[in-house]
């Protein structure tokens, strides 16, 4: 038998919600069940004016712990959060989420499914005319009818948990990048999500805030039990905090599995990625005439 | 063979850029459906249209009153001199307050408008785009049509007849001041011509319905522009500009087609 506790908060300040054993009464995080999927994408296509970003990709997601989603930069990752999120729509191909299928939704029912949604910009896309404070406060004003005391309580709670409790009167044009994607982080928090994605979260970061953003997802995931995705091109990194990883490239999977399976990997491309080699399967050069032939303007 | 090409390539240019003219018109047209769908959540969030009629229209007025006063010192100034020499100038004062109730207070104030909080509301906007709040609010199951959009909106189409009422009384304020205390005009005259001859219907009313047509397509274009525009800083400057060209156009064309339909005899 399993209970969650209410919001425990440890000495790190992460508002917590653990899984109790009874059987030894002992707390300890629960292992991530890879088997329950949440995420369900089937055949997806997707193009861009001409160019096409996915070509049949088909992955799932499951419910708990974190999954990567890997790749190199222009190959639609965070296209794909946005699909997932039903911000975009496919050509073909679909995605459930929870057993729904995004895009046959109606508006009112995907508005329903994305308040069970968290997503953490790359940007931080905080609302700039409001303080910390009132941005973590927006979900929970819009889509609650708490009073302001127990919304004043949760916004702490949330701000305490990524260390920001202290700046929550500040404004986002006073906040470092790091503290920006933090306090993006208890918003997108805010109202107890079963997933959130997180687009490209360590690009731009110096190493301490880099360190605290790979830590917090990591025990936000623990403590929350929810389902991470993370969206990124930082192999150590998210590969450190990972259950599970997609490799994607060309508008395919190239390849899944654990972070230890894909370390020692033998096919070519993940090889490539994981080792950041200049040339391989995805080459040095982007596809283009004959040197000689543009150098003379042959055949222009 | 060559200038055969050349033709060819050139009407193909003119097509794609007529079809892309109207594939916005479209795009616009069905954006404007949305925005008026929209304004029905304004009824339960009335402060959402307050905080913005004072960005819009508050921070508007100083503008608005500055040159509603130089236009009207400017109007009764070239009317008494053009009207002196045929012994006329007791007309100065409903001449300039037909003109700004008529004409220059819609037209003028709209133009400013475009200028001022229409460029605002555009770079605002596409800002917002820029920096993802748009797709933040999305992701947090808010639409932002109804809390971003409608609320400028309706700032701006209730902001712009009030503006131009103020515009035309400051610009009959500032006729005054040159005819009579300048120019040494009769008070009695320059106030009892337009008693007279200001018609409520024809002349007030019309001027007031024309600037809630404008307030309506200025504030439409300005709020489309930044949610169409292109999220780098180039795009957003190109989407500034537009709002200003655009709008100004479209309020000289409507100018001329509500003038006709209103005051053809």
């Amino acid at each position: 038998m399993e209970r969650h506790l209410n919001y425990p908060i440890s000495d790190r300040g992460i508002v917590s919600v653990m899984v109790q054993s009874r059987e030894n009464n002992k707390i300890s995080y629960k292992a991530a069940d890879l088997s329950d999927t949440l995420v369900k994408i089937r055949d997806l296509h997707f193009s861009r004016g001409s160019r096409k970003i996915f070509d049949g990709l088909s992955m799932d997601i499951p419910r708990q712990g974190v999954t990567a989603i890997m790749g190199p930069s222009g190959t639609g990752k965070t296209t794909l959060l946005k699909l997932i999120g039903g911000q975009l729509t496919p050509d073909e191909g679909s995605i459930e989420v929870d057993g729904l299928d995004v895009h046959q939704l109606s508006t009112k029912k995907l508005f329903e499914l994305r308040q069970r949604m968290g997503m953490l910009f790359q940007s931080g896309a905080l609302l700039t005319d409001l303080s910390v404070f009132e941005n973590v406060a927006y979900p929970l004003r819009e889509h609650t009818r708490l009073n302001e005391a127990l919304i004043r309580h949760l916004v702490l709670l949330k701000l305490n948990a990524v260390g920001l409790r202290g700046a929550a009167d500040m404004m986002p044009s006073e906040l470092s990048g790091g503290m920006s994607r933090r306090v993006a982080l208890a918003r997108a928090i805010a109202l107890d999500p079963m997933m959130i994605m997180y687009d490209e979260p360590f690009t731009g970061q110096d190493p301490i805030s880099k360190g605290v953003l790979v830590s917090l997802i990591s025990e936000l995931n623990n403590a929350l039990n929810v389902c991470s995705i993370v969206v990124s091109h930082d192999v150590p990194d998210t590969l450190s905090i990972s259950d599970y990883v997609h490799f994607i490239s060309a508008g395919k999977v190239v390849e899944s599995g654990s972070p230890e399976a894909l370390t020692s990997s033998n096919v070519e491309w993940t090889h490539q990625f994981i080792h950041g080699d200049a040339d391989g399967p995805v080459p040095f050069h982007y596809p283009a005439d004959p040197i000689m032939d543009d150098l003379y303007q042959r055949g222009k | 063979m060559n200038l055969i090409n050349r033709f060819l390539d050139r009407m193909q240019k003119i097509g794609a850029a007529t079809l892309h003219s109207f594939r916005r018109l479209g795009r616009g047209s069905v954006f404007l459906l949305e925005v008026i769908s929209s304004c029905a959540s304004l009824f339960v969030r009335p402060l959402l249209v307050v905080k913005q009629l004072y960005s819009v229209g508050v921070q508007t007025l100083i503008i608005i009153v500055v040159a509603g006063l130089f236009v009207g010192m400017v109007m009764a100034l070239q009317s008494y001199y053009a009207l002196v020499d045929f012994g006329a100038e007791d007309s100065v004062g409903v001449m300039v307050a037909l003109s700004l109730l008529r004409e220059l207070g819609p037209v003028v104030t709209a133009l400013l408008f475009a200028g001022r909080a229409g460029s605002a509301l555009t770079a605002e906007i596409g800002l917002m785009k820029a920096t993802e709040q748009l797709s933040g609010m999305e992701m947090m199951a808010v639409n932002p049509m109804q809390r971003v959009v409608a609320p400028r909106f309706m700032a701006g189409v209730i902001s712009m007849p009030l503006l131009a009422t103020i515009f035309s009384a400051v610009g009959v304020i500032g006729a005054y001041m040159v005819a009579v205390e300048l120019l040494g005009l009769d008070s009695g005259a320059f106030w009892s011509q337009p008693q007279n001859k200001v018609d409520l219907h024809l002349d007030l009313y019309n001027g007031i319905i024309k600037s809630v047509v404008f307030g309506v397509v200025a504030t439409w274009i300005a709020v489309f522009e930044g949610y169409d525009c292109i999220p780098t800083s180039e795009g957003l400057g190109q989407a500034t500009t537009r709002t200003v060209v655009h709008s100004s156009l479209a309020i000289l064309f409507l100018d001329f087609v509500l003038t006709a339909l209103m005051f053809t005899k």
